[in-house]
């Protein structure tokens, strides 16, 4: 049998191709703002006062961890208008990735504020650092350097994840492939040019991370 | 009248777990003989090799999970090959597995001091030998929690089968809620059972990293 690969079906869907790209790079970087959010007032309770506050952002870390997002977006996509949140499915994806991600950055975060020693701070105050100061220059930078690799990272697991947000068809890269994909039914071809986009997608936010790293936090530690 | 979710319906989940836990078993025993392939190529010394084999693990760790299962199921049906939809999605996951697990292992074989090498070496063990009985079963330890770890993301992975439309436990919670109309009892009740999978391998996991932690300090 004879199939001949035809790559110009992506040619012509490239403009749609390009534009699912910047549905993809909105998504995430609307879902990493969400799970920084959540990451921060996680950590936070995390280690608040309140036992009942502590157990239930451990039940809620440990539950998204050891769930598939597909199930939690799913899960999302039902639950959400039940609570009176009529949402168009892009922003539920939104919702989903923060969720998701943010889970993940309560353990990333609360191991750099870890990191940092007491006498640190101790010290900061000894230099006749005021509070602010302290808190910009002695535990924030040195916390968010320390855990800068590790969130990145998951922020770039956190785009690739995104991919997964076709399943309730929000509008994103996968979607878009999917939609031309029906259309000409080159499935392969249009896959694998899609998937080296995605491939690009994560090189470029690796590159944009490391300029970020190079420009904040290249200084002498010791 | 749709039927509510009772014994019958549960028992379908049930036989979506099993399939489930059957292509995660088949990806991660396919996954782990062809990523120790990987991690000892990854290590081998010769340049060309090492970089070929490091833009084959950039490839998996840089594309999203799905695309990689469309790619080879799609790619499979184009060969002519008339395959199951198991087989397909079960050699998409040994091949993202292969990455993985290649790449944790590289870096435990790295992480096992160059004196145990070179002692190996000097005692005239060739590079079977040095790897099988010196090497590996130190790399081995040190990559058990990392392991556990991708045994984790393996188990919530293969839900993606389900949009390739392979019956697992996630495709058939979509059926299931499709013929309920109950799709937040559903999916609560699959997604309680890949936690009730997956929650015990985590705290094994990351058990065993303090363990490995504690040992390291010593």
């Amino acid at each position: 049998m004879g199939y001949t690969l035809d790559f110009s079906v992506v040619w012509h869907a490239m403009p749609a191709l390009l534009w699912g790209c910047v549905g993809t790079l909105g998504l995430a970087l609307a879902g990493m703002t969400l799970a920084m959010m959540i990451g921060v007032a996680g950590v936070a309770a995390r280690d608040s006062k309140a036992a009942w506050l502590r157990a239930l952002v451990i039940g809620f870390v440990e539950t998204v961890r050891n769930t598939p997002f597909l199930v939690q977006i799913f899960f999302l996509f039902f639950a959400l208008p039940l609570v009176g949140l009529k949402l168009n499915p892009t922003v539920t994806a939104v919702i989903a990735l923060g969720v998701n991600g943010g889970a993940y950055a309560i353990e990333i975060i609360r191991g750099g504020v870890q990191s940092i020693h007491k006498g640190q701070v101790e010290a900061g105050y000894a230099l006749g650092l005021h509070k602010g100061q302290v808190f910009r220059f002695v535990v924030l930078k040195p916390a968010l350097r320390a855990i800068y690799p590790s969130l990145t990272g998951q922020f770039i697991m956190l785009t690739l994840t995104s991919s997964i947000c076709s399943a309730v068809s929000a509008y994103e890269l996968t979607s878009v492939a999917q939609r031309i994909e029906s259309d000409t039914f080159r499935s392969f071809e249009v896959y694998f040019f899609v998937t080296f986009l995605y491939l690009a997608i994560s090189w470029l936010l690796m590159l944009g991370f490391a300029v970020i790293s190079h420009r904040f936090f290249s200084y002498p530690t010791r | 009248m749709a039927p509510h979710f009772g014994l019958p319906e549960f028992g379908f989940l049930m036989r979506g777990l099993q399939w489930t836990m059957l292509l995660t078993l088949v990806a991660f025993a396919g996954g782990c003989t062809a990523g120790l392939a990987v991690a000892l190529l990854r290590t081998c010394g010769h340049k060309g090799v090492e970089w070929v084999i490091r833009i084959y693990i950039g490839i998996f760790q840089g594309t999203p999970l799905l695309l990689q299962l469309f790619v080879v199921y799609y790619g499979l049906a184009l060969t002519g090959l008339k395959l199951d939809a198991f087989v397909a999605v079960a050699i998409g996951f040994t091949v993202n597995a292969s990455a993985f697990l290649g790449e944790i292992w590289r870096g435990a074989i790295q992480a096992v001091p160059r004196g145990q090498t070179e002692a190996a070496m000097a005692l005239g063990l060739h590079y079977s030998s040095r790897m099988r009985d010196i090497v590996l079963p130190q790399a081995i330890r040190i990559s058990l929690p990392a392991t556990i770890g991708y045994l984790v993301q393996l188990i919530k992975g293969t839900s993606l089968a389900a949009i390739v439309g392979f019956i697992e436990l996630a495709r058939a919670g979509q059926i299931v809620s499709n013929q309920t109309f109950q799709p937040l009892l559903v999916f609560g009740v699959v997604g309680a059972m890949y936690f009730i999978l997956c929650w015990p391998l985590s705290w094994w996991g990351s058990r065993m990293e303090a363990r490995l932690a504690l040992a390291s300090q010593r």
